[in-house]
């Protein structure tokens, strides 16, 4: 095992790899991609949330000579996207499930004449009744998706928590509500298709799983595998939202250049991108929780509800991961989680950076405080007597097999934020001001990879080859979109074989020259993608060794001669690895038990606010973030890592609000969707305790998705510390609050309001 | 091309340019399009996220919100013109050194908008760097990185370097 060994590379701040590309204008996105010949692509939309198609009508007023018209009978294949459940339709076909669906494709020369064509397209309704709420589509009064609404449900049970209420000192309830949250990548979707008949269909798109991408489109033409290329170009942003809806978007754009015999460009503007793209699952979870004089868990029941939006896309294996993570870092003896995702007639919501965990964990962070309220104990002491330690079992009665380090990371994160001084301190303050500060923690915990069985079924496969010229290149469809893959796994490569950094290259992410390592999503690239690189190039030096006449210790030069050897004999010098699952791990999809995850992240974050309780503004003033990832393979990139969830987490926190209106959002521009900006964020400290994993690329677990999870409660456990009011709901914004503060400090309510 | 658009003249990095184009394309498209400079995008089109970031006679502006007849005359400064000869100038070395671009996608908007930062300010407070920066929206980073980076563009002398830059012109 290759964990506790000194590196050379690895752990170390290496710039990262396409960085100078970017940092002059030369990285090619999408947008910076001609082809000979292009048109553009464009999309007409439903108008209404539900309804059946009655007629599609091409204005007369408009030359459509020059038009090339795709509609769902165009589809040569399966018309729908493959993922999970095949339920969505690629094209609409006679009905409409929500607004801003696609109907009808075109694709013109000129930008300008085609979107007056789409503004010239007619589609005629018969609407249908829509759901728009979680409440609406429990309660079945319509059903818009199979026989109940209900697109997914889990139900998680740990002893008997039927029989522990009655000894329980103190049952405390509380219900918690997240929002939507749009990604907001700074570029928007965008994709290049070609088709020709010998080559079938060739896509380059700013995407982050081009083999999702690769699977939907064989099923939407018919096609063999072969047939079909997808090629990640440089990618400005995902954080999710780039890992299904390409499937969509690439789809649409083939099947117009199928038609049209010539490249089809499609690239949504930001209003079409934030109106029509998925966004982060609402919830609402209410808890029942059962202490013991001392402030012990005694029972936890959980009601865990997801909207999903109008097909299932992701919503079952995000709320798989809601539900896993809806107890927190905390030991229960008895535990019952029901959760469901249910539909309505919304955009489809889908994966966004922390895929259901900062749902579960807004809210039970947001109840351990309560909690603490109602029995009358410090939140802090109320943590540390529940933490998750070595030997415990979780809620599917995973045994904590790896090192838990919780209360060394809580001690870090208070002694770092002077938080008990600091409380003191701003108790005396706020005594004498209208603008009243706070301090807020969170706990949690983030599952690293696949759920359950699924890095089993994903069966990755990634490795290194060597090029004619002198390189070693890592062979992944992981890719990169600002999170460092590059970088990260070309370290891992030069510090297994014994090369430097620039001796090694990321092959490019083109379905035809790289296996599928999976997709890049569920913090898995560093840990899962990155140990098979790890076991890969270990590999290519035994076979130098054994077959090429490789020493144990060799120059640089050496290493490329003996490869320059072999391939005299094996015509290519590559090494695959196929993904082996750690020893002793065991999970029950039906009774959903046994080894969740094969790794976790742990984290404690601590938020400071201030709250001006005459203008009801909330901000926050200082964050600090203690974690344990694992090995830390680019301290500069992982602190990245850190410091941008935990921006894009005080946004969903206090400032991103999506506004809806009959199922369409209101707000889909950057003036009125709001997300924080250099002013708005606050000095963050991140701080890392490492304990390698043996199972991870150089002992690196997951770290992408987890510093997403805290800020929210943190930040609302804070603010109930400033203020004394309690909030169960984000995102939280000045008119949530002024109820509640106003009454708390008897301020008068503006008579406009 | 159409008789009846004008003919457009400007200078961009230093190079006298003409284009004939309507006169209400967008500066953004014509460098792009136009002038095959892509290094400088386009996030949001309607003046808020700064990925579009270009210096025009010595003022930081959107380029998606400049009709191309607006430039006429102008001189423009993209990001193409940073680095010289193949090498990162002072604060795209402190960007790679210090995080300070993830996805690139807003970087180089960023870069143009710290260039006009310390060309107007060489040694800005993190206050001012923050209030500098504040047009320009970053999704990936949460900021802190560009705000080390540009500190330490400053320490390494970029922050003398642009503005004597700046002056020369």
């Amino acid at each position: 095992m290759s964990t506790s060994v000194k590196t050379r590379i690895v752990g170390s701040p290496v710039p990262r790899k396409e960085g100078a590309d970017k940092l002059t204008g030369r990285a090619r996105y999408v947008a910076d991609i001609e082809r000979e010949g292009m048109w553009h692509g464009a999309t007409v939309r439903s108008s209404i949330a539900r309804g059946l198609i009655r007629s599609i009508n091409f204005s007369p007023e408009i030359d459509w000579g020059g038009f090339v018209v795709v509609t769902s009978a165009d589809i040569p294949g399966k018309n729908h996207i493959q993922l999970i459940v095949a339920d969505q339709p690629c094209l609409a076909d006679g009905r409409v499930n929500h607004c801003e669906e696609a109907i009808v494709l075109l694709a013109h020369a000129n930008q300008q004449r085609l979107r007056q064509g789409v503004a010239a397209v007619d589609i005629e309704y018969e609407p249908l009744p829509p759901v728009f709420t979680i409440e609406e589509s429990e309660r079945k009064d319509v059903i818009v998706w199979g026989e109940d609404n209900v697109l997914k449900s889990f139900l998680l049970e740990k002893g008997n928590v039927d029989e522990a209420w009655a000894g329980a000192a103190h049952i405390v309830e509380g219900e918690y509500r997240t929002g939507a949250q749009e990604h907001l990548y700074i570029e928007n979707n965008g994709v290049i298709a070609e088709y020709s008949e010998a080559d079938g269909v060739t896509v380059w798109g700013s995407l982050q799983c081009p083999y999702y991408v690769h699977k939907s489109l064989m099923a939407v033409f018919g096609l063999p595998e072969d047939k079909v290329r997808v090629i990640q170009t440089e990618t400005g942003g995902a954080f999710g939202g780039k890992e299904d809806y390409p499937s969509v978007l690439g789809s649409h754009a083939a099947l117009l250049a199928m038609k049209a015999g010539r490249p089809v460009r499609m690239i949504y503007d930001r209003m079409e991108d934030l109106a029509a793209t998925p966004k982060r699952h609402p919830s609402r979870t209410r808890h029942r929780t059962a202490v013991d004089a001392s402030g012990k868990l005694l029972a936890m029941e959980i009601d865990l509800t997801t909207d999903g939006g109008a097909y299932s896309t992701l919503s079952s294996t995000v709320l798989s991961r809601a539900t896993l993570h809806s107890c927190g870092p905390y030991e229960c003896p008895n535990v019952r989680v029901r959760s469901r995702a249910l539909a309505t007639n919304t955009v489809p919501y889908g994966a966004f950076r922390g895929f259901g965990a900062p749902q579960a964990i807004f809210a039970i962070e947001r109840h351990m405080d309560e909690i603490a309220a109602a029995i009358g104990i410090d939140p802090i002491e109320l943590r540390r007597r529940n933490f998750l330690k070595d030997g415990a079992t979780t809620a599917t009665q995973q045994v904590m097999r790896e090192p838990v380090i919780l209360d060394r990371l809580l001690d870090r994160a208070l002694a770092e934020s002077d938080y008990y001084a600091r409380r003191a301190q701003f108790a005396r303050e706020n005594a004498k001001s209208a603008v009243k500060r706070g301090m807020g923690i969170s706990a949690f915990f983030h599952g690293s990879g696949f759920t359950g069985s699924g890095e089993r079924y994903l069966n990755s496969l990634a490795g290194v080859d060597v090029t004619r010229d002198g390189k070693v290149r890592v062979l992944v469809s992981s890719t990169e979109f600002g999170q460092g893959t590059n970088t990260i796994l070309t370290q891992i490569a030069a510090e297994a074989i014994g090369l430097d950094i620039s001796d090694v290259i990321m092959a490019p992410p083109d379905t035809r020259v790289v296996p599928n390592s999976g997709p890049t999503v569920a913090s898995r690239t560093a840990m899962v993608v990155g140990r098979l690189i790890e076991r890969a190039s270990i590999q290519l030096v035994k076979m130098l060794n054994s077959d090429a006449g490789l020493t144990d210790e060799f120059t640089r030069e050496e290493f490329f001669a003996a490869c320059e050897r072999l391939r005299t004999e094996n015509a290519e010098v590559v090494s695959l690895c196929r993904y082996e699952p750690p020893p002793n791990i065991f999970w029950d999809d039906q009774k959903y038990r046994g080894e969740a995850y094969p790794a976790y992240a742990w984290s404690v974050q601590v938020a400071q606010v201030t709250v001006d309780t005459v203008t009801c503004s909330a901000e926050v003033e200082e964050f600090w973030a203690v974690q344990e990832v694992g090995r830390v393979l680019n301290p500069v990139l992982a602190g990245g890592q850190v410091e941008g969830g935990i921006a894009q987490g005080i946004g969903y926190a206090l400032y991103e609000k999506v506004q809806w209106q009959g199922g369409r959002m209101m707000n889909n521009q950057m003036t009125n969707y709001i997300m924080p900006t250099a002013e708005d964020v606050p000095p963050i400290h991140a701080y890392f305790d490492e304990i390698p994993f043996g199972h991870g690329g150089f002992g690196a677990k997951g770290i992408g998705e987890l510093p997403h999870d805290g800020p929210a409660p943190a930040i609302l456990n804070a603010i109930r510390d400033a203020t004394g009011a309690s909030f169960y709901a984000i995102p939280l914004l000045p008119e949530d609050m002024l109820a509640k503060l106003a009454s708390a400090f008897r301020l008068e309510e503006p008579a406009t309001l | 091309m159409n008789p009846s658009w004008p003919s457009i003249e400007f200078t961009v990095n230093g190079t006298a340019e003409s284009v004939c184009v309507p006169p209400m394309k967008r500066l953004l498209d014509v460098l792009r399009e136009d002038l095959n400079l892509t290094g400088t995008k386009e996030g949001c089109g309607e003046g808020e996220c700064g990925s579009c970031s270009v210096r025009m006679n010595g003022e930081l502006v959107n380029s998606c919100l400049v009709p191309a007849l607006q430039a006429k005359g102008a001189c423009i400064e993209t990001v193409e013109m940073l680095a010289r000869e193949g090498e990162l100038n002072p604060l795209q070395k402190a960007f790679l050194a210090r995080g300070g671009a993830q996805c690139g996608i807003c970087t180089p908007g960023m870069l143009m908008a710290a260039t006009h930062l310390l060309a107007q300010n060489p040694s800005p407070s993190i206050a001012e760097i923050r209030e500098g920066l504040a047009g320009n929206l970053c999704r990936c980073t949460g900021f802190i990185r560009i705000f080390d980076s540009v500190i330490a563009a400053i320490a390494e002398g970029a922050g003398t370097s642009i503005r004597q830059e700046h002056n020369a012109r």
